[in-house]
């Protein structure tokens, strides 16, 4: 193996990790106000197919792009209405909203497949990109994925040393007591469904305006729900989730160059690949794990007081 | 949203009634989808009963129709009863052991099955397409990726003169043994416990490990058995197609019916329904197909937040 086919092949793995990284920060950012929400892969579809339209008909990729992210806050808005309005069942009604999502997206989408849309392209950041090694994997992106390096820090300093930070963290680990500390605590929940769900329409949006630029029917193909076993992954840490998004886009883009090549080993076998090791990231790290990193009030609904 | 793409929205619920249970024709299609939808959907709702998160039918089904076909391709020749009873325990076995993994790794690894079960989904569908596009592909069907059909005794007959076969007297058979099993077995009753409150359960003394794995066997099984059904007596062979979302269906259906046996039933024929008038409305007004899962996602929707006014009662006061 030398320099010239490995570096192009982290740039790509850079490049598809970055939607589930987008995914990933977006679940975190839910889950540590206590939420559970496992609707991410029809949040991204959803969002896939908004920034498509929006992009295709104003012409403008940055208005698609937020659009993906609105598009998601809606559908995750949804899920808050259900948990936290009804205190429906987070985990189904996460599936219900995978359901509907992946359902509204192709049914909107069928008249659109196959069509292009504006996207992003690379652009070379000036210095950054000259730096030896690093310079060619991280820097010759999109501005997507620049924006994406900004939100781990973000969220970490948030989350760390913010008055509304803490005070969801609190909602997410006891809600009772931020409740008797003066907390609203629907709201603070309410903003994590939302700001999350925005994120993982970001995500998706991600998917058809950079990756792709082209609408297809099923586009997410089951990165939302890696996006949730890499929460689990990274312990709730916004940091470990790079390491974690960087990890399957690796695979993912590794995958793909193989099927390229034309090796003799069948593509379902290969296409297999980014699942299983899915199923093996997840087992070690929960393995690993002490059990106790989730936020202790995860999935569980407030009781409506008297 | 139909109204949104052109097409008339109150034709549309017609035809889709129509399509659904407007001729004898179509009420036996009803109960010929409704009978995977069915078996899934027990098996979901037995996991789901122990607060076990079974995601996986999906997968389970696919690898029950690929232990079926298993037997089905390797014996040909074997008379029927043989055959079917062969097929039958293959396909629970296949489907068993695909609901063990997510069971054993949850216990021992503390893995979150619902990922487990998810990803074990797409594991199984990839390799499915495998078998039917490389080893199991059937050497005359002109590039088309299927299995050869399977031979008149590896096919479950029809009853009577219908077009129904008989995988709907299995349904019933299993959807009361399930229903007695809940109601009057202890094993049942200390399941249903144990789903109530772990940590309660687990106190009494009660086997949770082995209730957890027990669980993930029969609903990977009943799964299974709906993968055999399908492959044997809706389409004679294993090839792609198989696969339309059965799995997931079968959770709409096991919520829907607050995951009682009986109630099951009557929302599988109904979810069955749903499809079926789709199916027509599809070729009448070219709806896309995806119009279905729109439609199950909300219907979740609603029934989980309606559950709020089972669970609690709204009481009207004056603001203090």
């Amino acid at each position: 193996m030398n320099l010239e086919l490995v570096l192009p092949l982290l740039a790509a793995a850079v490049q598809s990790g970055t939607p589930i990284l987008y995914a990933t920060l977006g679940e975190i950012f839910t889950e540590k106000s206590g939420i559970l929400n496992l609707g991410v892969e029809g949040i991204m579809t959803l969002g896939a197919l908004a920034a498509f339209v929006t992009a295709k008909l104003s012409g403008s990729p940055i208005l698609g792009f937020l659009m993906g992210g609105f598009a998601g806050a809606f559908l995750a808005s949804m899920h808050g209405l259900v948990c936290l309005g009804f205190q429906g069942n987070q985990v189904v009604s996460g599936l219900a909203l995978t359901i509907f999502g992946v359902g509204l997206a192709d049914y909107l989408g069928t008249p659109f497949i196959g069509q292009l849309a504006p996207g992003f392209i690379p652009i070379q950041i000036p210095i950054l990109s000259k730096i030896p090694l690093l310079g060619s994997v991280f820097f010759i992106h999109d501005s997507l994925v620049y924006t994406s390096y900004l939100i781990p820090p973000i969220m970490w300093a948030f989350f760390r040393y913010t008055r509304w930070g803490l005070g969801m963290r609190a909602v997410g680990e006891c809600p009772q007591a931020a409740s008797a500390g003066g907390l609203r605590i629907i709201a603070y929940r309410w903003a994590g469904v939302l700001v999350g769900g925005y994120l993982i329409g970001l995500g998706g949006a991600y998917l058809s305006l950079a990756y792709t630029h082209l609408w297809t029917n099923g586009l997410s193909a089951g990165r939302g729900w890696i996006a949730v076993a890499l929460v689990i992954f990274a312990f709730w840490h916004p940091g470990r989730a790079i390491v974690g998004a960087y990890l399957f886009g690796g695979v993912m883009a590794f995958q793909l160059r193989l099927q390229a090549t034309g090796t003799h080993i069948p593509s379902s076998l290969l296409l297999m690949l980014p699942y299983a090791l899915t199923v093996i990231v997840l087992v070690f790290s929960s393995w690993r794990g002490q059990g106790t990193e989730a936020p202790a009030a995860l999935a569980i609904n407030i009781e409506p007081s008297e | 949203m139909l109204a949104l793409q052109d097409k008339p929205p109150l034709a549309a619920i017609a035809l889709l009634y129509k399509g659904a249970f407007g001729s004898l024709w179509a009420v036996q299609d009803c109960l010929i989808k409704a009978v995977p939808i069915f078996l899934c959907s027990l098996g979901v709702a037995i996991a789901f009963r122990l607060q076990i998160w079974n995601i996986g039918a999906e997968g389970q089904y696919a690898l029950g129709a690929i232990g079926a076909t298993w037997v089905a391709l390797q014996f040909p020749d074997l008379p029927w009863f043989i055959i079917l009873p062969g097929m039958l325990v293959m396909a629970s076995i296949a489907g068993g052991i695909w609901g063990l993994i997510p069971a054993l790794l949850k216990l021992h690894m503390r893995a979150n099955e619902i990922i487990v079960t998810l990803m074990f989904n797409y594991l199984a569908i990839l390799f499915l397409d495998y078998l039917v596009y490389g080893p199991w592909k059937d050497p005359i069907s002109f590039g088309f990726p299927m299995t050869r059909e399977f031979s008149a005794s590896a096919i479950v007959g029809k009853i009577g003169n219908t077009s129904l076969n008989w995988g709907l007297i299995l349904c019933i058979f299993s959807g009361l043994a399930v229903w007695i099993f809940f109601r009057y077995t202890r094993l049942g009753y200390e399941l249903k416990a144990s789903g109530e409150n772990i940590r309660a359960a687990k106190y009494a003394g009660l086997p949770y490990n082995r209730l957890v794995m027990l669980v993930m066997i029969s609903s990977g099984a009943l799964a299974g058995w709906a993968g055999f059904l399908e492959a044997s007596a809706t389409i004679n062979r294993l090839q792609p197609s198989i696969i339309v979302g059965y799995g997931y269906t079968a959770i709409v259906v096991a919520w829907l019916a607050r995951l009682n046996p009986i109630s099951i039933g009557i929302a599988s024929f109904l979810l069955a329904g749903l499809r079926v008038g789709l199916e027509n409305l599809q070729l009448e007004l070219q709806v896309p197909s995806a119009f279905g899962g729109i439609m199950e996602g909300l219907i979740l929707l609603t029934v989980l937040a309606s559950g709020f006014f089972i669970d609690y009662r709204i009481k009207l006061r004056k603001r203090s």
